[in-house]
């Protein structure tokens, strides 16, 4: 059974949770045998952008030792051998180029993804 | 009396589910180093930030164990406020909606957050320069 998980919403708690809740669990799932892919869309294209760096978090005299890394979390999705796609429309929205993204990232136009979702028993619209 | 040096929050998001929480724990922390007396009233799930049971863990994911992953869940933060204000002589005055706490089982807050209630936010937004309301989306 594949799934296709959609995440159009990005950085949301990011900095509490040390990383993206849905990467996460992709990743989780993967370990348990789960075929699962995932489309970046919206805002959450940007986390397709390489060089990203949230270190620094400090509350009086607590900082964050261990800031999301959310560009390590996608190179373990892709060598894990799960598609990373990323809505182009999206991307040129924001003014992001595609040679500022991570390696393995996959570009799709926003037209694309009704046959995409088709080649899926299961969408999961995050 | 209003004080020119005090600023009131009300947060509303819980822990762990969108980046506001953060960014009003950013505001917090430099009002207080810019000498600030500072309010906040935690409504609705915002009552669960300081809630003492929050436990860090392992992350398989990320290989790390509980040592490692380090990971300051939010009572930690706003310990970590509470004292950078009694350090600089200044107030982090947090009251807790009684009525959201009941409603979720959360009275086992960390020390420092009080019990209370509207009136208590309506007292701060009176004592205060400007007050800021950061709702749930």
């Amino acid at each position: 059974m594949k799934t296709l998980n959609i995440v159009s919403t990005g950085y949301r708690a990011t900095l509490e949770e040390q990383d993206d809740t849905v990467l996460w669990l992709l990743q989780a799932l993967k370990g348990a045998g789960a075929d699962v892919d995932v489309v970046l869309r919206n805002s959450a294209v940007n986390y397709a952008v390489a060089g990203q760096n949230a270190a620094g978090l400090t509350f009086g005299e607590r900082s964050q030792t261990q800031p999301p890394r959310i560009g390590d979390d996608l190179a373990r999705i892709v060598a894990k051998g799960m598609r990373v796609y990323v809505v182009e429309d999206d991307l040129a929205e924001r003014g992001i180029a595609a040679e500022d993204m991570l390696p393995g990232m996959q570009l799709m136009r926003a037209d694309q993804l009704p046959r995409l979702v088709a080649d899926y028993d299961n969408v999961w619209n995050w | 009396m209003t004080s020119p040096r005090t600023l009131t929050f009300l947060l509303m998001d819980a822990p762990y589910e969108s980046s506001r929480s953060t960014t009003a724990l950013r505001l917090i922390d430099t009002a207080l180093r810019r000498g600030y007396n500072v309010n906040v009233f935690a409504y609705e799930g915002a009552v669960y930030l300081p809630f003492s049971k929050q436990a860090p863990h392992a992350n398989a994911v990320h290989g790390r164990s509980v040592e490692e992953e380090d990971h300051p869940n939010p009572k930690d933060w706003i310990a970590a406020l509470l004292a950078a204000a009694a350090a600089r002589g200044v107030t982090l005055d947090w009251v807790q909606c009684g009525l959201c706490v009941d409603e979720r089982g959360a009275a086992e807050s960390i020390p420092g957050p009080r019990r209370g209630g509207p009136p208590d936010f309506f007292k701060f937004t009176q004592g205060s320069v400007n007050t800021l309301v950061i709702p749930t989306r």
